[in-house]
């Protein structure tokens, strides 16, 4: 096995095109895998010297979070906590303490897994990711790169070098939930991310929710626009949300939860984290 | 000699009942201490087992042939390297082996009988090489239907697992092989009798699921046979003697050829009493010439070591108005895994234990079934059908408006109270668990909203045993202990208390160790919450007979008569004489050379006179009840020790307990696919629980000492897993006005019963 250090995203690029190359960043996923004798690579790439890959930056449209920086950087960064509050509680819930040292927003979306955390909470905030390729970079949305259980629609010699998350509106708040069995280090059986803003006299603006762990991807949930924008969101649309985030559910029935019990736990904290964002929206 | 049952506690004690630093304490957080994977010898070759795919097949063929040319493989084993036994059982800890099942537990002989199942053994000079050669291994399988229930094993028309098992204790003896190994019944009185008499009678059954210990270290050994036949076998184990007795049978060898050291023990809590790959590691180091390291992957554990049985359990209880018990009676059928050995028997005699009873039966089954065979897990049977009954008795209390605490305190049973299984029984603290249960502001204190507060109680017997230890006054005055009994719990502390209490020098002077098997006489290993009561009996009574021996040199320097010396606080003290005399310990340890040469004393005996130990946990537990998550809001665990040698390391057992009965409780379980597959092979989806899932648990130590010992202890480490499981069950039921009867309380199972009943 080889082990090499790409110093841009070019070469980092040429060397994920080799036959057996996996890309490590934070190599929470990958390591287990391979010591489980789960892959074998025969080329491990290390992205996390390429340039802006392990950066936080502020600017006049948003965010940018590197794809390989430590969640454990992410969640001590007080501006960006402030801003968006319910992406950096995801990640505090990923794994332990000693996890999050290492792992990675880019590795927990590659993974690929149904149920990583900062998924729905990313989705839900309108993040984008910029893609390097061999010839050029390109940025999609992030609902828009795992099609399947560890199936992505990164192209081979593709990677992710960072995150784009919007500037937050006025009177605007997020918020991610997860149900697990325990209270930490455990993976979602449902996880529900809501990211919302109000207008001046308590109306609600605009509302993604998104769904984790109840299909075979992330779910972002349709037809909200017509049950809150413009409207203050009272009992009835709250119980709509919980029918919509219900009716979204496409799950397993696996040794995490049977489907009536991840449907009915979705509708939960669909109903849950947007209470909690729009408080946060509402400025309490 | 002192009378061994002289009472200590009416002396006033300077050590005993205090909280020193343990002695090995500093190794174990500087991680110096040696653990079972941690020792290498040159030339030592890695071993992996190759595990059967099938939960139930018949083995037709085994072709090693490939793997054997494989470059870097030095030895392979099957079960043509291990002798066949007959049907013969042998005790092991509070369990009963047969030497028939173990040789094919360890490798299968005719069938491979759960997922997991070992049938070839290779050692090789890497770990990818011995993978690799696991993979060349060629086996022909027929696959035969399995069986994963109790209640589908029962079946006449089920899958028999062995073909010549008859079920024992029914009469006339069945004709047929099932796949019901034995009935067992205890009790007395006349039940129906007392049922119809009773004013009201509750009859529930329950349902509990497998269960792992969950010790964090997985299990490893390093064997090193020599060409003469002589083996070294260093190993994580709660008995380094029952390995080498179980190790010398399998592998044709006398107990002088081999040498088992045990290692320091990452947790066993029962499942570290049997043998798994120690005779595979010595088979694969015999044949090659080298020595072999084995260790069992996280999955290994799971799938192959020996969890407890899963159970249905049905239980009646019958009351007059006022409380007062007047029939019980319950059913037991738990799961033995592939070979038979369910902890049904000690279930039963337990199950009703912690009353006063008139008419009690209690019938129990074991029944193999095609998952790993099941071995001793804390207080090995007790949680199970102990929750059945104190779930009984709340909903009893319940009905009647009663406290749940009165109830049982008016069916208490105390001193002279015959047991449901026999004996009399002599001082017990199941009154006073309850008095203390009942007197902590844990029991008065208000409730939240979706809160609801459990009770249970829970008894144990303990054992003594086998048991051997001694004691060495070196040259400077130190005293050096050798113990034969693993310590998985603070032991070593305990033993060097109760030594430095009897000699009357400090602690630190003590140097506790535990011994290999050549050291000392036969030590029955740790199980049975009998450490710190057989070996400290030992202990004690080595360490008088070595004060006997410090006084008779003291008498011989002083050329007077031995009744003229007296020990007091370290010291020979002459009685006579105008002016007073003493000379210290080590005054005369450093004289002994002149006196008669080195001073030591053993002590060597089968400890009888093990004291039951009771407990009462009190817990509040609150209900999500969207999500039918349940979280520990807070928890006393209250407990008779009898005497707490160590109080922080019993509030450690009664912690600990408590916390796998948490898990027990809330969220662990064995998940199989229709395959007969174990789905969750890992401590990510079988969840034990961390740390913030549990508050701080609360101890109470109560101290009604066992007359027995010399300083009235009582075993405690099992004690304290039995009460979680009710108390829990409990307060869910009455936080939630619902009645549950399985476990476990996990969210998808709580919230299907809050929504559909």
């Amino acid at each position: 096995m080889e082990y090499v250090t790409p110093q841009s995203a070019s070469e980092a690029s040429q060397a994920l095109l080799q036959e057996g190359a996996f890309a490590l960043a934070g190599g929470t996923d990958l390591l287990v895998k391979l010591k489980t004798r789960f892959v074998s690579p025969s080329i491990v790439v290390d992205i996390k010297r390429v340039p802006k890959i392990m950066t936080i930056e502020q600017s006049a449209e948003g965010w940018w979070i590197g794809a390989a920086t430590p969640c454990a950087e992410i969640v001590e960064h007080d501006s960006l906590s402030k801003d968006w509050s319910g992406i950096v509680e995801a990640l505090s819930l990923i794994g332990s303490t000693q996890i999050q040292g290492r792992a990675t927003l880019g590795g927990n979306l590659c993974n690929a897994s149904p149920a990583a955390d900062s998924v729905p909470a990313l989705i839900a905030a309108g993040a984008t990711c910029v893609i390097s390729g061999q010839t050029k970079e390109r940025e999609e949305a992030v609902e828009n790169i795992v099609t399947a259980p560890g199936i992505t629609t990164l192209s081979k010699g593709e990677f992710i070098i960072g995150f784009k998350l919007p500037k937050p509106k006025l009177r605007s708040g997020d918020a991610y939930l997860r149900l697990i069995p325990r209270s930490e280090m455990d993976i979602a059986v449902v996880g529900a991310g809501v990211s919302l803003s109000v207008t001046e006299d308590g109306k609600i603006e605009a509302v993604r929710v998104s769904l984790g762990a109840i299909a075979p991807t992330q779910v972002l949930l349709t037809g909200l626009e017509d049950i809150f924008v413009g409207k203050e969101p009272d009992d009835d649309a709250i119980q709509k949300l919980v029918a919509v985030a219900e009716k979204a559910c496409k799950p397993i029935k696996d040794k995490r939860g049977t489907i009536e019990y991840r449907t009915k736990i979705a509708g939960v904290l669909a109903k849950r984290a947007f209470a909690i964002a729009l408080k946060r929206a509402n400025g309490y | 000699m002192n009378d061994m049952t002289q009472n200590n506690l009416e002396r006033a004690l300077k050590i005993v009942g205090t909280r020193p630093p343990r002695p090995d304490g500093v190794d174990k957080v500087t991680g110096r201490a040696l653990f079972g994977s941690d020792k290498s010898l040159p030339n030592m070759l890695v071993g992996r087992v190759l595990r059967s795919p099938y939960a139930h097949a018949k083995i037709i063929s085994i072709d090693t042939s490939k793997a054997e040319v494989l470059n870097g493989v030095k030895s392979i084993v099957t079960c043509a390297d291990f002798e066949d036994f007959p049907s013969e059982f042998v005790p092991n800890g509070e369990m009963i082996v047969n030497l028939k099942d173990i040789t094919r537990n360890i490798m299968a002989r005719e069938k491979v009988l759960y997922v997991g199942h070992t049938v070839a053994a290779v050692a090789a000079t890497s770990e990818d090489i011995a993978e690799k050669a696991l993979g060349l291994i060629d086996i022909k399988y027929e696959v035969l239907p399995h069986v994963l229930e109790v209640e589908d094993a029962e079946k006449p028309d089920a899958p028999v697992l062995h073909e010549d098992m008859m079920t024992i204790g029914i009469e006339p003896s069945p004709k047929k092989a099932s796949n019901v190994a034995k009935r067992v019944e205890f009790g007395f009185g006349d039940v129906e009798k007392g049922f119809a008499e009773a004013d009201l009678i509750v009859e529930r059954e329950f349902t509990t699921q497998q269960v792992h210990q969950g010790y964090i270290e997985p299990h490893a050994c390093l064997a090193s046979v020599s060409e003469d036949g002589q083996a070294d076998l260093w190993c994580t184990t709660q008995g380094a003697f029952v390995v080498r007795n179980f190790c010398s049978k399998l592998l044709g060898l006398s107990a002088a050829q081999i040498k088992v050291t045990a290692s320091e023990i990452g947790g066993g809590f029962g499942g570290k009493t049997v043998v798994y790959l120690e005779p595979l590691a010595l088979a694969l180091s015999r044949k090659s010439g080298r020595p072999v390291k084995m260790e069992m992957s996280r999955a290994e554990v799971f799938t192959s070591s020996g969890p407890t049985s899963g159970a249905k359990v049905w239980v009646k209880i019958g009351v007059k108005n006022d409380g007062r018990i007047i029939a019980g009676d319950c059913v037991l059928k738990y799961q033995a895994g592939a070979f038979q050995g369910a902890p049904v028997g000690p279930g039963a005699m337990c199950a009703f234990a912690p009353y006063d009873m008139v008419n009690v039966r209690a019938v129990g089954y074991d029944i193999v079934v095609n998952r790993p065979k099941v071995s001793a897990y804390r207080a090995p049977g007790g949680p199970i059908s102990e929750y059945g009954v104190e779930s009984v008795l709340d909903e009893i209390a319940l009905k009647l408006e009663m406290d749940p605490i009165e109830i049982r305190l008016k069916n208490a049973a105390k001193e002279g109270t015959i047991a449901p299984y026999g004996p009399k029984l002599g001082p017990i603290g199941m009154i006073e668990t309850l008095e203390a249960a009942k007197a902590h502001p844990h029991y008065s204190a208000p409730l939240g909203p979706n809160q609801g507060r459990g009770i249970a109680s829970g008894f144990w017997f303990n054992i003594g045993g086998e048991t051997s230890s001694s004691i060495t006054i070196n040259e400077d005055g130190t005293v050096g202990l050798t113990l034969g009994t693993t310590d998985i719990g603070g032991s070593r502390a305990s033993m060097a208390m109760m030594a430095s209490e009897e000699l009357g020098v400090p602690m630190d002077l003590i140097k506790p160790v535990i011994g290999d098997t050549n050291s000392l006489g036969f030590n029955f290993l740790t199980g049975g919450s009998r450490a710190t009561f057989s070996t400290g009996m030992t202990v004690v009574r080595s360490t008088r007979e070595a004060i006997e021996e410090l006084k008779k040199r003291a008498a011989l320097l002083w050329e007077v008569d031995l009744n003229q010396v007296e020990w007091v606080d370290g010291h020979a003290r002459l009685i006579a004489g105008d002016e007073p005399k003493t000379m210290s310990l080590a005054q005369i340890a450093k004289q002994a050379g002149k006196t008669g040469g080195p001073i030591m004393a053993n002590c060597s005996m089968n400890v009888t006179g093990a004291g039951p130990s009771l407990g009462t946990h009190i817990v509040d537990v609150e209900v999500d009840t969207e999500t039918g998550k349940v979280s520990i809001v807070r928890y006393t665990a209250i407990q008779d020790a009898g005497k707490a040698i160590h109080p922080a390391y019993v509030e450690g057992q009664m912690q600990g307990g408590a916390v796998q009965g948490i898990g027990w409780a809330l969220n662990e379980e064995y998940i199989y696919n229709d395959k007969g597959e174990l789905e969750n092979t890992g401590f990510l989806d079988y969840r034990i629980p961390v740390c913030s899932d549990v508050p701080m648990i609360d101890t109470v130590i109560v101290e009604v000492p066992n007359p027995n010992h010399p300083y009235g202890v009582r075993g405690v480490g099992e004690t304290p897993i039995i009460p979680p499981l009710a108390a829990i069950s409990n307060a869910v039921s009455r936080a939630t006005n619902i009645r549950f009867n399985e476990l476990p309380l996990s969210p998808p199972k709580v919230l299907a019963k809050l929504m559909h009943g």
